[in-house]
């Protein structure tokens, strides 16, 4: 056996499964797509690009993506700034440092339905622990003023972990001399910070900024089961509009339809950023 | 001095700032209802661990957790099996369109869930598995491939080449030179995968929300998420059962927290 043949066979399994289980399905959703299928009425029928058409005058999936948009370009932002500070903070050498970055990675390991339970019942008008912090009486899950930001905040908490352990993994390859030399040459700490470590941590924010986005374009079970996309669809974001046209009403050509929306936005980001990341890194190498 | 100090202001906003949610759960799953919804809400005067019992006698927790413990350590041990192989492959031996192969990889880790849902739910009813194991443990790893792939292909490249050659030269088959040689050299690279993919599949839930329907194969996310309530939520009853199913991660959070956040960075930063 040549030694070609003999590492296809190592690759093969992976691929096979990734195949039937991911490539396989994402086709079937877009031919799903240009059907009318309703499972209750054992109607299925080819309609071509209706499904597409009709997304135009859906009010509901307008509302979905805004709220999509809102809670992305929210919640990445404020974790990209929280997981920042976290990360310069601990990034300086001090005791029980570890413990403490064991502490942080809590939020993140908590599975994300244990957590929107946990924030349910701090969110809580009446018995919540944060109106009794903050002396208000906020109904911060029924109100759609609040919903949605209620939603933004949790997912903050969640994942602001995750950014601030991959940014310190970043912070740790910045070689400590540059720093030490610009502030020989007088440079204060803000200047090194924006000068020095913001430009040679960029390609991790890219990275971080990728699975961040994507993850929080995404969002369902947060969203889901702490307002079940309520109150008036105000948190009804594009994942769950699409499950709830799948699993409740049962359409599978329209909810199909959703779903190759939400898959061509993730390709889209996917996209630009890969773009910008492979820039930023071809930059570098000039430099 | 007074740096110092306002340090380690911070340290500690951030130290309850992280663990706050988890230990104000864990304080509301030890007070009696009728202390539930006293203002102020702080400490438990009599705390019962009622709520613990509660959740054990009249629902199947057990049941719940049993199924998630399964359905995690089968999913990681099969997606280590068949991601470890990849992965030698891809970094060791010739193989072709080794960097198409790497880049669709990545890009399944980037498929949101939502888009396939749909099809697999047809796809696992025909082929009758609704409601087992096998139909999340199949799903499972195949969306944790990705991920192994990704950071045992990096560790296995670290592993100079001139080892694996000279195994090889020894006399070794490729196979015997992957699991007598690389295996053991990326032992750490092992552990941090199958800490990421256990905690992946133990929080999953849109899948696990679709593909289970009773309490034979339906999982701890699923369960808190459907956890009964007619009338009003039992909060009581919530807190415990969300405490018992967290304790398990954040014993491996503590015991492990070097070889998660390796895992992590090699995954995501190096790759």
């Amino acid at each position: 056996m040549t030694e070609r043949e003999s590492g296809n066979r190592y690759v093969i399994p992976a691929l096979v499964l990734l195949t039937f289980v991911t490539i396989y399905p994402v086709s079937y959703v877009l031919y799903l797509s240009l059907y009318r299928r309703l499972l209750i009425f054992d109607i299925s029928r080819f309609i071509g690009l209706d499904n597409y058409l009709f997304l135009f005058s859906d009010d509901r999936f307008w509302n979905a993506l805004k709220n999509t948009v809102y809670f992305t370009s929210l919640s990445v932002s404020l974790e990209l700034l929280f997981g920042l500070c976290v990360a310069v903070l601990l990034n300086r050498p001090f005791r029980f440092r570890g413990w403490i970055r064991a502490v942080v990675l809590i939020p993140w390991a908590i599975p994300t339905v244990v957590s929107a339970r946990m924030w349910e019942w701090i969110y809580n008008t009446d018995f919540g622990i944060l109106n009794y912090l903050i002396g208000s009486k906020i109904n911060w899950l029924g109100s759609p003023f609040w919903a949605l930001n209620a939603a933004v905040f949790m997912d903050v908490w969640k994942t602001t972990p995750f950014v601030a352990i991959l940014l310190m993994a970043g912070l740790q390859v910045i070689p400590k001399d540059i720093c030490q030399a610009a502030r020989v040459d007088g440079a204060g700490g803000l200047a090194i910070f924006r000068r020095i470590t913001l430009p040679l941590l960029k390609p991790v924010i890219l990275v971080v900024l990728i699975f961040r986005t994507l993850d929080a374009f995404r969002v369902f079970d947060a969203i889901y089961v702490l307002t079940g996309g309520g109150p008036a669809n105000t948190t009804e974001t594009l994942s769950i509009y699409a499950y709830k046209v799948l699993f409740q009403t049962l359409q599978f050509g329209y909810g199909s339809t959703l779903s190759v929306v939400v898959f061509l936005c993730t390709g889209g980001i996917s996209i630009f950023y890969i773009r910008l990341l492979s820039r930023g890194i071809k930059r570098t190498l000039h430099d | 001095m007074i740096k110092k100090t306002g340090f380690y202001i911070l340290l500690i906003s951030l130290v309850l700032y992280c663990s706050g949610p988890f230990l104000w759960q864990l304080i509301t799953s030890l007070k009696p209802d009728v202390e539930l919804t006293t203002i102020p809400p702080i400490f438990p005067e009599h705390p019962a661990v009622m709520h613990y019992m509660s959740i054990f006698e009249g629902h199947p927790f057990f049941r719940i957790i049993l199924n998630s413990a399964v359905v995690s350590s089968s999913t990681t041990v099969l997606s280590l099996i068949i991601g470890s192989l990849a992965a030698f492959g891809l970094a060791k031996l010739r193989i072709r369109y080794k960097t198409l192969i790497l880049g669709f990889v990545l890009s399944v880790s980037m498929f949101p869930p939502i888009a396939t849902v749909s099809p697999l739910y047809i796809i696992i009813r025909a082929l009758g598995l609704r409601d087992t194991w096998w139909a999340l443990i199949m799903t499972y790893t195949t969306f944790s491939l990705p991920l192994t792939i990704w950071i045992l292909t990096n560790f296995f490249r670290e592993i100079p080449n001139e080892i694996y050659l000279a195994a090889r030269v020894d006399g070794c088959t490729t196979f015997q030179a992957f699991y007598k040689i690389m295996l053991p050299l990326s032992a750490p690279g092992f552990y941090s995968t199958a800490i990421l993919v256990f905690i992946f599949s133990w929080n999953e839930f849109l899948f696990a929300l679709t593909f289970t329907s009773t309490q034979v194969s339906r999982t701890i996310p699923v369960g808190i998420a459907m956890f009964p309530g007619l009338h009003e939520i039992p909060w009581g009853d919530i807190a415990a059962a969300s405490i018992v199913v967290t304790i398990p991660l954040i014993l491996l959070v503590f015991l492990f927290h070097r070889r998660i956040i390796e895992g992590l960075t090699a995954g995501a930063v190096k790759g």
